[in-house]
């Protein structure tokens, strides 16, 4: 038995029936069992409802024109950022708003690569990466953390070093010391893999880089809709986040930086809507978060992201957390039972997120997907976007079962069931 | 039988246990490799080419043919619709011209874009065991699975007819 939720049965459906596409049924006539949250969550109606409100009544640019309208949209946006802000334990200033978390960490790579180069004058000069300097990244990163640090240092002529992962999928954090030189400038590392599920001892990590200056550079896709986050307590330089993994719509994100970091920064993107003077030959720039944020933001998506992060705040993400861990050790001790199961992680829910990712003896993902697929239960397979992981543990690619806060302990039995069919179904048990 | 079922033929279930032409012979004139973004699956497929055929045509005259496929050869890791479509592409084409195999490969991809309504019998008929994959065009996520081997195939035979028979490169490491 594992412990009970933190959410009554009845919460539980209430919470439900906020999820209209929750109520959509399988090839098989049967409910949906949606267990893909990792790769994009569900909406709750209060989403779309302040994004069509929005729409309907307040739409106008942002941070330009006098008209009222245009007044009620910058409110409306500026409001936004600071309950997401609020949400991470972020001052609005700090929250910059980009396309996700792969656009954060673009933007980011970005603004490093003109301080590389010598933009952001005497300020900028602190975020300066020379030929030979190191940038740590983890073996656990999904892409969008790693192909940018990849193309910084290529560009910079900076060494790429990383962390490995470990037999039970966990950082080897126990390496630092070796990986971390007097050279490394900036470590960037997942607060919990999107396909291990494991949970970084981000302290550890943290104390590590201020023993020799270097920055820190959080991704808080995973950790973000599931745990409660305060990046200022866990002491990161930069974290990113996307609003399509915690409930809010897709095509918004941010990248949070420490005031007196952003402050310094240059912009490695520009344009429109970050700058104050402009001539012909030259142009300044805005104070933060408005320097980073060039042309036209997602502004609809804003508002349904801080609608979102009013729905989580409202739960309590400390309930979301302790009923998805239940969920979790239900999940885990039900895979524990089936032969031919090997999950990619840790087997234990402490420590751990509900994205449990498992190779099946002798059945490919995308086969074992189409299977549960055909029950009406929904996974994501394949890699993840994470290759460098799988092949740290000896896999090409997984079945991912990756829960969220509307799950229920009946879905997560179906999908056990219908797991424990697969080898069978193609053979593989035989 | 369910749609699922109907994907899963035992036909396709026994190449992908027992593929094929499955492991690279080590000359070639034409390679290809391709990946599936969305799995990550990947193919090599090579191909040898053989003397076009000298015969004549209906008026007398000397004619010459395409040159013939003598061998495809394919490694990779994939799901069972992959690499059972690899190992049915392989029996099909081998032995044939060019141009037949280009027209094979045509016939395969509307099979593929059939979406479960079938193809032109007479066409089908030439597709050998591959027709058996007709059940994944009711399924366009899985459409690419069944069409990896074949576009690997078109491109190393456009490779072998620039006489660009270099292995294609791939980040080798962690």
């Amino acid at each position: 038995m594992t412990a009970s939720p933190a959410l009554s049965d009845q919460e539980l459906a209430a919470i439900r029936s906020d999820f209209p596409v929750l109520g959509r049924r399988g090839e098989d006539g049967r409910p949906l069992v949606y267990l893909d949250s990792g790769a994009t969550s569900q909406r709750p109606r209060v989403v779309m409802d302040a994004m069509r409100d929005f729409a309907e009544n307040h739409n106008a640019a942002v941070h330009r024109g006098a008209h009222t309208l245009a007044g009620e949209a910058t409110e409306a946006f500026e409001d936004a950022r600071a309950a997401v802000a609020r949400f991470v334990g972020a001052s609005p200033g700090e929250l910059v708003f980009a396309s996700g978390t792969t656009g954060a960490m673009n933007l980011l790579t970005a603004a490093l690569g003109a301080a590389s180069e010598g933009r952001g004058q005497g300020l900028g000069r602190r975020f300066a990466i020379l030929p030979g300097e190191r940038i740590v990244v983890t073996q656990a990163e999904h892409h969008s953390n790693l192909v940018p640090w990849q193309e910084l240092a290529a560009r910079t002529g900076a060494e790429l070093a990383w962390l490995r992962v470990g037999a039970d999928g966990r950082l080897r954090l126990d390496d630092l010391p070796a990986v971390i030189n007097s050279r490394t400038r900036l470590l960037a590392f997942t607060h919990a893999s999107n396909v291990t599920g494991a949970i970084t001892d981000v302290g550890a990590v943290v104390a590590a880089a201020r023993q020799i200056g270097a920055l820190t550079v959080l991704d808080a896709a995973q950790s973000a809709p599931h745990l409660a986050v305060d990046l200022a307590a866990l002491g990161v330089d930069f974290a990113a986040f996307s609003a399509h993994k915690m409930l809010g719509p897709n095509g918004i994100g941010a990248l949070y930086g420490r005031a007196e970091l952003l402050e310094a920064l240059p912009p490695g993107f520009t344009g429109g809507s970050m700058v104050e003077i402009v001539t012909m030959r030259e142009a300044t720039f805005l104070p933060p978060p408005n320097r980073f944020e060039a042309g036209t933001q997602a502004v609809t998506e804003a508002i349904g992201w801080a609608a979102a992060v009013g729905y989580l705040a409202h739960l309590g993400m400390g309930r979301v957390e302790a009923h998805e861990r239940a969920l979790t050790a239900r999940l885990l001790s039900g895979l524990a039972e089936l032969p031919g199961v090997r999950v990619l992680g840790p087997a234990e829910a402490a420590g751990r997120l509900g994205a449990v990712s498992v190779d099946l003896d002798g059945v490919h993902p995308h086969d074992a997907g189409q299977y549960l697929d055909a029950q009406g239960i929904a996974v994501r397979v394949g890699h993840h976007c994470a290759q460098p992981v799988h092949r740290a543990l000896g896999v090409h690619s997984s079945t991912r079962a990756s829960l969220g806060l509307y799950n229920t302990a009946a879905e997560v039995d179906r999908f056990v069931a219908a797991l424990g069919q697969v080898r069978d179904y193609f053979g593989a048990g035989l | 039988m369910s749609s699922l079922d109907a994907m899963y033929q035992e036909l396709i279930l026994d190449h992908a246990r027992h593929p094929h032409g499955k492991g690279l012979a080590p000359t070639f004139d034409g390679e290809s490799f391709q990946v599936n973004p969305t799995c990550g699956d990947r193919i090599r497929v090579r191909v040898s080419l053989g003397d076009p055929a000298v015969g004549r045509a209906a008026g007398g005259d000397l004619a010459v043919g395409w040159p013939v496929v003598a061998d495809l050869t394919w490694d990779g890791q994939g799901c069972s619709i992959s690499q059972a479509s690899a190992s049915m592409m392989g029996d099909l084409v081998r032995g044939k011209d060019l141009s037949e195999a280009a027209a094979l490969g045509e016939a395969f991809g509307e099979l593929m874009r059939s979406r479960g309504r079938g193809i032109d019998p007479d066409l089908a008929d030439r597709l050998g065991d591959a027709v058996a994959l007709e059940g994944v065009s009711r399924y366009p996520m899985r459409i690419k699975c069944a069409l990896l081997g074949w576009m690997a195939l078109k491109d190393a035979v456009a490779r072998a007819a620039t006489g660009d028979a270099s292995p294609a490169r791939i980040p080798e490491g962690i």
